[in-house]
């Protein structure tokens, strides 16, 4: 599946994302599966809320962590997300 | 004498609840133990909250309503507003019999996160063959409905001699109902299975022909519906990581309360499960005798011991070396390396002979009537 930086990105309504305190850790939760998550991917799905393209999540990820060039790691996380089926495009 | 370090007790993630044992069908390959009938008492809708409590607490998260059918429960819909409070992801594992949309908008709006319903086969005739009982046009609806209301809808289907011809026919059923999750579970021979084994078990080419025709299928279908293919570990040459691991990752709770670090264990030979009507989930999981007995690699007998596999398949699945070999011990016999690994041989040449023979003999339905006490 190939991303469009033009298109919104929303976390799927067939998964949930959720903080898990004994893990300490952000899992996705889907029929009978989890995938746990370390920080920078947990920040990235946080940020697919239906409101955001490619360039305002790595831009928004930068001031935040105030890092530069984010945009190869954070497209390249998103492009196995939307694979997986945990985020869709619109 | 080498020092072993000391077991490492990972907190488990995974609660099964078989909330009864009670169902409507007669699936003659079904999991529940074949003495079903012995455990009446059930486990009352404040002791399923506390074990709930008990295990979200240690870090449970996923979370399985099963049964025998879990809809017959009046308080399902109950204990899944108390998980759902608790943040556990619930699934609900059903036969879809008695399934009405008014429950399916009712569980969802109680917090269910998934529905996962099983049909036998492609066709009505030998859906309700195998099934026992009409419920084949049902449970179509059921999974339409279940889609529907916004679920992730998974269908589960069982396979063995009577159906795995229907392959074709199955995954098209599976992708024109728009299922999201198939999964193709290969009989797996504890409880009635076990009993029904020579007439359940298909042959070596019948597996790898349904097994190509599956695995081709997934490609097709890729990024639309996910295809769980769950292997028949009687042709492989190295055992399953049964439960990865007993008692690191899951947790059954029996109808009656008997906890158990896998579905089977109960028929276990003097092995004596604890019950949470007596202690804490906690207490259960680290300290008693049951869930400590397996667990790490101490117990092990060679080959396992010395085997530089042991920490991928942990010596295979404890139910089936006891159904196997009479030793719960035992490493699987699946295991090539097994000194008993001939059984697996054996059983493989008795149920070809069956499935080649005209004269079958007939299947042993679960039902009260069936039942060994």
């Amino acid at each position: 599946m190939i991303l469009n930086p033009k298109l919104l990105f929303t976390f799927s309504p067939l998964h949930r994302l959720q903080w898990e305190e004994v893990q300490q850790k952000t899992v996705i939760l889907y029929p009978e599966g989890m995938v746990e998550l370390n920080q920078s991917s947990a920040e990235i799905l946080e940020l697919c809320d239906g409101t955001r393209k490619l360039a305002d999540i790595v831009k928004e990820l930068e001031i935040k962590f105030e890092v530069s060039n984010l945009i190869n790691d954070v497209s390249a996380f998103l492009e196995v997300a939307l694979e997986n089926g945990w985020v869709t495009q619109r | 004498m080498t020092l072993s370090p000391p077991k490492t007790i990972t907190p488990p993630r995974w609660l099964l609840a078989e909330l009864t044992y009670a169902c409507p069908l007669q699936c003659p390959y079904c999991s529940n133990p074949i003495d079903y009938t012995k455990y009446k008492s059930e486990l009352s809708t404040g002791d399923w909250k506390r074990v709930l409590s008990e295990a979200r607490k240690m870090g449970a998260v996923q979370l399985g309503f099963s049964g025998g059918e879990p809809l017959i429960r009046p308080d399902l819909v109950e204990l899944v507003q108390h998980a759902r409070e608790l943040g556990y992801y619930s699934n609900l594992i059903t036969s879809g019999y008695g399934l009405t949309e008014e429950k399916i908008v009712e569980l969802k709006t109680a917090g269910l996160d998934h529905i996962q319903v099983s049909i036998q086969a492609s066709t009505q005739e030998l859906n309700d063959h195998i099934a026992g009982t009409k419920s084949f046009e049902h449970k179509q609806d059921v999974a339409r409905l279940v889609k529907k209301h916004g679920y992730p809808m998974v269908l589960c289907v069982v396979i063995h001699r009577e159906n795995i011809h229907q392959m074709p026919e199955i995954l098209a059923m599976a992708e024109a109902l728009g299922a999201d999750y198939l999964e193709l579970a290969n009989t797996q021979y504890y409880g009635w299975a076990h009993l029904n084994r020579d007439l359940l078990l298909p042959t070596k080419e019948q597996f790898e022909t349904a097994e190509a025709i599956a695995q081709a299928y997934k490609e097709k279908v890729a990024g639309k519906m996910k295809i769980y293919y769950v292997v028949p570990d009687f042709y492989e040459d190295r055992p399953k990581a049964c439960m990865n691991g007993w008692a690191t990752t899951f947790l059954t709770i029996a109808p009656d309360g008997m906890a158990l670090p896998c579905h089977s264990a109960r028929n276990l030979p003097n092995f004596e499960c604890p019950n949470v009507n007596d202690f804490s989930v906690s207490d259960i999981w680290h300290d008693s005798k049951a869930f400590n007995f397996f667990r790490g690699y101490d117990w092990m007998q060679e080959p396992c011991r010395s085997c530089d596999e042991k920490e991928k398949d942990f010596g295979g699945c404890r139910c089936q070396a006891y159904l196997l070999t009479g030793d719960a011990g035992a490493t699987d016999p699946v295991c090539s390396k097994s000194p008993q690994h001939y059984v697996i041989d054996d059983l493989l040449a008795t149920a070809r002979k069956f499935a080649l023979s005209e004269n079958e003999k007939p299947l042993i339905f679960r039902n009260s009537k069936n039942a060994r006490i």
